[in-house]
């Protein structure tokens, strides 16, 4: 019993290290070799352009939903001429990061760990260290620097359609003002919220990279090990979006 | 020379390698026999810094390689090429971007000049015209040369292959030992290879080890081991079910 206790839990440490020096080898991986640039740039078609349709579909009905939400409870006050600033908000500092963030968890951050992981067990990545490569440079920055760029700019994207998602459902189905919709949201909109959901997409772009590379470079033998391991990275990486969100969000409140 | 020293490696509480000896000859090929499940495909990622041993030493010539520093490890790599078993073809690159790959990566040739040494090195193991096929469009044994000639491109010194004609027909096995006796031949470079094929190695090898619960059992020539009278090994020649290797 006391040794199976010991035996998980030195197990429960020794896989923290790992995933920890996973963090700082990468980071120091792309301040000395970032990788070809021809690779980031690869990268962030897969990860952000790829991405873009199911981010505009997301952030389109998540506004649009919003519209409807919070024409529904302003109304009760007589403050439906708040809904822009309601919408904005909503999207900017919290929904905009956090669901762009997850939709690109699912999309990419999957076929990252799926990628690395088919190219441990076919020895693709022994293959590269015997040629005395560090499969870093090929395989994990040039992800980590691609999801640091594109997430910021897919949430971006997510924020400007959801605005007019809620603009479309508020303005031009419920018969919201339309000067007070964008007059409201231009007023109580400021630079720091803008600024929070810029920090939190891009530290969730980092998460994205960092659990989606780990998990696949470390992944079980077999295509039973890749399956795990995307699973475990899907749902890993979106827990942690989530907690992350949490101490960011009470740190830049 | 590669020399391990009572080198032990175990996996959970599976022992595989169990206080082995063994010196590899420069500029000789050298085959490491032996059953199934022996390790004998840890043994040769021992050689080549994949994996490391539990305890126990191993030396390229004469420098360890354990406990490095990746660029010290990566500096002692460079002597080396390797054919994995299952190849390990870089999936989405073309047959000619992944014969081009260490050139590109580690020489500072122009374009043009690895255009030609990546050709010169598909013809040198029969292959023409197949540069923009993909991996996954190619026959086994195809795969297979694509493989040898992505490890003998930047010419290296020692050259690792792991069971080289595991699952082919015995044709495409002949060509590619030959192949192998051929390179060999006309690089000179230290060959180790871990294969099953009995008799066929014995005529491409001119070291061969048997290896057999984790230790060296006999190492020698090919005549040397052809004519042992250890039981292991003669059951592993003969294929008979009887003796101490045992199925299970």
């Amino acid at each position: 019993m006391v040794q199976a206790l010991g035996h998980t839990t030195i197990g429960i440490v020794r896989d923290l290290g790992r995933v920890g020096w996973f963090l700082l080898y990468s980071l120091y991986m792309i301040v000395r070799r970032p990788g070809s640039l021809v690779h980031v740039l690869k990268q962030i078609r897969f990860i952000g352009t790829k991405s873009l349709f199911v981010i505009v579909l997301t952030a389109a009905f998540t506004g649009m939903v919003l519209g409807l939400q919070g024409y529904y409870t302003l109304t009760k006050f007589g403050s439906e001429g708040m809904l822009g600033t309601a919408v904005a908000l909503s999207l900017i500092r919290e929904l905009g990061p956090v669901l762009a963030a997850l939709m690109v968890t699912g999309r990419a951050g999957s076929a990252i760990t799926a990628e690395i992981g088919i190219m441990r067990i076919t020895e693709q990545i022994d293959a590269l260290e015997t040629m005395a490569l560090d499969p870093f440079k090929y395989l994990v920055t040039p992800k980590f620097i691609a999801a640091m760029i594109s997430l910021p700019l897919l949430c971006a994207i997510f924020d400007v359609i959801g605005i007019y998602g809620g603009w479309l459902v508020g303005v031009k189905l419920l018969g919201v003002n339309p000067g007070a919709y964008f007059y409201e949201m231009e007023k109580s909109v400021v630079w720091r919220d803008v600024y929070s959901g810029f920090v939190k997409s891009f530290s969730f772009g980092l998460i994205i990279a960092w659990i989606g590379c780990y998990k696949g470079y470390y992944a079980g033998h077999g295509a039973e090990g890749v399956s795990k391991a995307t699973t475990e990275s899907v749902v890993l990486t979106s827990v942690i979006i989530l907690v992350w969100d949490y101490f960011l969000t009470s740190v830049l409140l | 020379m590669i020399s391990l020293r009572n080198v032990h490696k175990s996996f959970g509480s599976q022992k595989v390698l169990d206080g082995l000896d063994l010196d590899i000859p420069d500029g000789k090929i050298t085959a490491i026999i032996g059953p199934s499940g022996e390790g004998k495909s840890v043994l040769l990622k021992h050689l080549i810094g994949l994996l490391e041993p539990d305890s126990g030493s191993v030396e390229v010539d004469g420098e360890s390689i354990l406990n490095l520093r990746r660029s010290e490890l990566n500096r002692i790599r460079e002597k080396f090429g390797m054919l994995f078993q299952n190849v390990a073809l870089f999936d989405s690159m073309t047959v000619f971007e992944n014969v081009a790959f260490p050139l590109e990566e580690k020489t500072s040739l122009s374009k043009e000049e690895i255009r030609s040494k990546v050709i010169s090195a598909l013809e040198d193991v029969g292959l023409k015209n197949i540069e923009n096929k993909f991996p996954d469009e190619l026959s086994g044994g195809m795969k297979k040369r694509v493989g040898l000639a992505r490890a003998v491109v930047l010419n290296p010194k020692i050259i690792l292959f792991d069971e080289p004609t595991t699952g082919l027909d015995p044709i495409i096995k002949r060509a590619i030992h030959q192949l192998i006796k051929d390179t060999h031949a006309k690089f000179g470079f230290t060959a180790v290879i871990v294969s099953h094929e009995i008799p066929e190695i014995f005529d491409v090898a001119q070291n061969v080890a048997m290896l057999f619960r984790g230790k060296i059992l006999q190492h020698g020539t090919s005549e040397d081991i052809i004519n042992s009278s250890d039981p292991a090994i003669r059951q592993f020649i003969s294929g008979s079910l009887d003796g101490p290797i045992q199925m299970v």
